[in-house]
């Protein structure tokens, strides 16, 4: 885990005092709320449909369980007893008051952690792999260059006033777990002949446009990465436009220039901004990389095996623990998806045994995934059993990773003031029709994701099955889309035709479920059988 | 009717406009009329409220009923978890947000 230095505390000390001075002064009616506004948004706070919501950095996802009992605290304290893990591998916490806001701000600066860039027009929190340092199929870790860039970016003054909001995924795998094409920037760490690197992807993203990032560079050297992403933003910051909100993404700007000017323009950006000096000193970059060396794994749990006895326990290995690259130990799966809960949600509890395991059993390690899950990312194999008990008594032990019920849903209608329909209720209501655990592994790998509007913080376009919640003369209404995927298979949903009401589209996913049970063949995905038949058979299984 | 709906300012709790004060609850909301807009205005600027706005509603036997789901819902609370509504003790009160 990094460590802040004396530097990184001290600017998030005072960034706590200056936020806390605004707050007086807002709530003295010495500034507006037109002033306070974007001050409040720069430290994380919305004001969403029920109260203020409190959006936390988790940067890159990674936690460890000191600060895992901070946010089970900040829930208790001054929430109502739970807070919500997002696609962006954050918290938010739904219930804040303004006049506690600074207090909440400043613990959490206690153990490392703040709310800056989780809003406004900036360089967001830098998303990541969950499996960062544990996967087999990695060529370096990626969390080191994650962190590198969120220093860089942090209050970087060229980039704090974008066009719009910019996110950038760093992964280090051909396999992709951090949606990494549909940021802003991908960055997939690579080797050439034993030379570390990165292929660099520019415009991608979600929302009202959705655009997968097109290939910029194909091998830029780590030497020269800082440099490069600089020169990124740079061609961005200059031609990007302020003029229209909705053009106003990276992507729109590829789009309109084409990714062979843009290309261009970077190269020629980055050759006068490699001058400057920007990229690290080995020095500096082996002191951040030193602070994610690998935990002190035990040699002698090479030979552990679980003990499968238990069938309910044998499910959950095979569904929710992933191989990890050393003997003996594997990566655990904790979902936050139990069959009609609501996805991402956990009680201060919940993330108290989670905090707990990760103590006892994970070196002291905790990942958020983009997809509202909890990853523990190095347990030995001989205590899995212990963990998944544990996992049980506290309702988290739910066997689903990957499955229909393994649901990714924003906050929707029931808390987000932009939004035009509620994706929990209809998760609950996909969940609860498709809760037989056999019929769900029987479908196998099938990624469900809804969005309450078109800000698609729900990843619908990239849902093997995506739902939209659109707003239809004030009622709710849902269109469907097929074929969307996040992962290396990278692809965007289409949609399936006219929309429907809340019950309309669970039977409508169901006779898409049925439709693919009826044609696929062997070893193929749900996703896999629609790419090879197309969107007609499901089209005339759902409207007939 | 026009209600005028807001959150205060340092608690972030919802609230309506009584026609003198301001409630968290939506049951005392009271038709704001043709001043809506004015008073929403003179509220704000004495931080009574903030970011206020005027909404359409009906009335009905048991009060004013927001015309739009997003208002209803800000009303009540959020429908996936009715213990944290204003009525946790009426498992039926989600049924009047839709
Ligand atoms: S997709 Fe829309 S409704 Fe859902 S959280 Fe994002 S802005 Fe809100």
């Amino acid at each position: 885990m990094y460590r802040y230095d004396e530097y990184d505390q001290s600017i998030v000390d005072a960034r706590v005092d200056e936020f806390r001075d605004q707050v007086r002064r807002r709530l003295a009616g010495e500034i507006t709320e037109d002033q306070f506004k974007p001050l409040r948004l720069m430290n994380g706070l919305y004001l969403q449909l029920h109260a203020y919501m409190l959006r936390v950095a988790v940067p890159y996802g990674t936690l460890d369980s000191r600060q895992m009992r901070m946010l089970a605290h900040v829930a208790r304290t001054y929430d109502r007893g739970y807070g919500h893990f997002t696609t962006r591998q954050n918290i938010q916490y739904n219930w804040i008051r303004l006049d506690q806001a600074p207090d909440i701000l400043a613990e959490l600066a206690t153990v490392e952690m703040h709310a800056i860039q989780t809003s406004g027009n900036c360089i967001r929190n830098i998303s990541s792999d969950q499996y960062a340092g544990a996967a087999a199929d990695e060529v370096a870790d990626p969390r080191p260059w994650a962190e590198l860039i969120r220093q860089w970016s942090t209050f970087h003054p060229e980039f704090t006033y974008l066009p719009r909001k910019f996110k950038i995924a760093v992964i280090a795998a051909e396999e992709d777990r951090a949606a990494m094409r549909l940021h802003d920037i991908g960055i997939r760490l690579t080797r050439r002949d034993g030379v570390l690197g990165a292929t660099v992807f520019v415009g991608g993203g979600m929302g009202r446009t959705p655009m997968i990032a097109h290939e910029i560079r194909d091998f830029v050297t780590a030497d020269d990465l800082m440099s490069y992403l600089e020169a990124c933003l740079r061609v961005y910051n200059r031609y990007g436009r302020r003029d229209n909100i909705y053009k106003a993404r990276i992507k729109i700007l590829l789009h309109e220039i084409g990714p062979d000017e843009y290309r261009r323009q970077v190269e020629e950006e980055f050759a006068k901004v490699k001058a400057l000096g920007i990229d690290p000193p080995a020095a500096e970059l082996a002191r951040i990389t030193a602070m994610f060396a690998p935990p002190a794994f035990d040699p002698a749990a090479a030979g552990d095996v679980a003990d499968r006895s238990d069938p309910d326990f044998a499910v959950w290995l095979d569904q929710n623990v992933r191989a990890h690259r050393q003997p003996g130990y594997a990566i655990v799966n904790i979902s936050l998806k139990p069959v009609g809960g609501i996805p991402g949600d956990a009680s201060a509890d919940q993330i108290d045994v989670m905090a707990d395991l990760a103590q006892r059993y994970g070196f002291d390690e905790l990942r958020v995934t983009h997809a509202q899950n909890i990853v523990l990312p190095h347990v030995r194999i001989a205590d899995l059993k212990a963990v998944w008990s544990a996992l049980v008594d506290a309702g988290l032990a739910e066997a689903n990773l990957d499955l229909i019920s393994d649901i990714i849903a924003c906050p929707g209608l029931d808390y987000c003031s932009l939004a035009n329909a509620r994706s929990i209720p209809l998760a609950q209501k996909i969940g609860e029709r498709f809760a037989d655990p056999a019929r769900q592994r029987d479908l196998g790998e099938l990624k469900l994701k809804i969005s309450g509007c078109i800000n698609a913080c729900g990843h619908h376009h990239a849902g093997h099955i995506g739902i939209l919640g659109v707003d239809r003369k004030g009622t709710e209404n849902f269109q469907l889309l097929l074929g969307g995927s996040g992962a290396e298979d990278v692809s965007l949903g289409r949609i399936t035709g006219p929309g429907f009401d809340e019950d309309g589209v669970v039977d409508a996913i169901e006779r898409v479920t049925d439709k693919y049970l009826e044609v696929r063949e062997t070893g193929e995905r749900f996703v896999d059988t629609y790419r090879r038949v197309g969107m007609t058979p499901f089209k005339e299984a759902i409207y007939g | 009717m026009r209600l005028i709906t807001g959150n205060d300012l340092a608690t972030g709790d919802v609230v309506w406009w009584t026609g003198t004060d301001w409630s968290r609850h939506v049951e005392q909301a009271a038709d704001a009329g043709e001043r809506a807009e004015a008073i929403a205005r003179e509220e704000e600027a004495a931080r009574r409220v903030n970011v206020p706005y005027v909404i359409a509603a009906t009335a009905t036997a048991d009060g004013p009923r927001p015309a739009h789901i997003k208002d209803r819902i800000r009303a009540l609370g959020p429908t996936v978890r009715p213990d944290l509504t204003l009525k946790p003790a009426d498992p039926a009160a989600g049924s009047w947000v839709i």
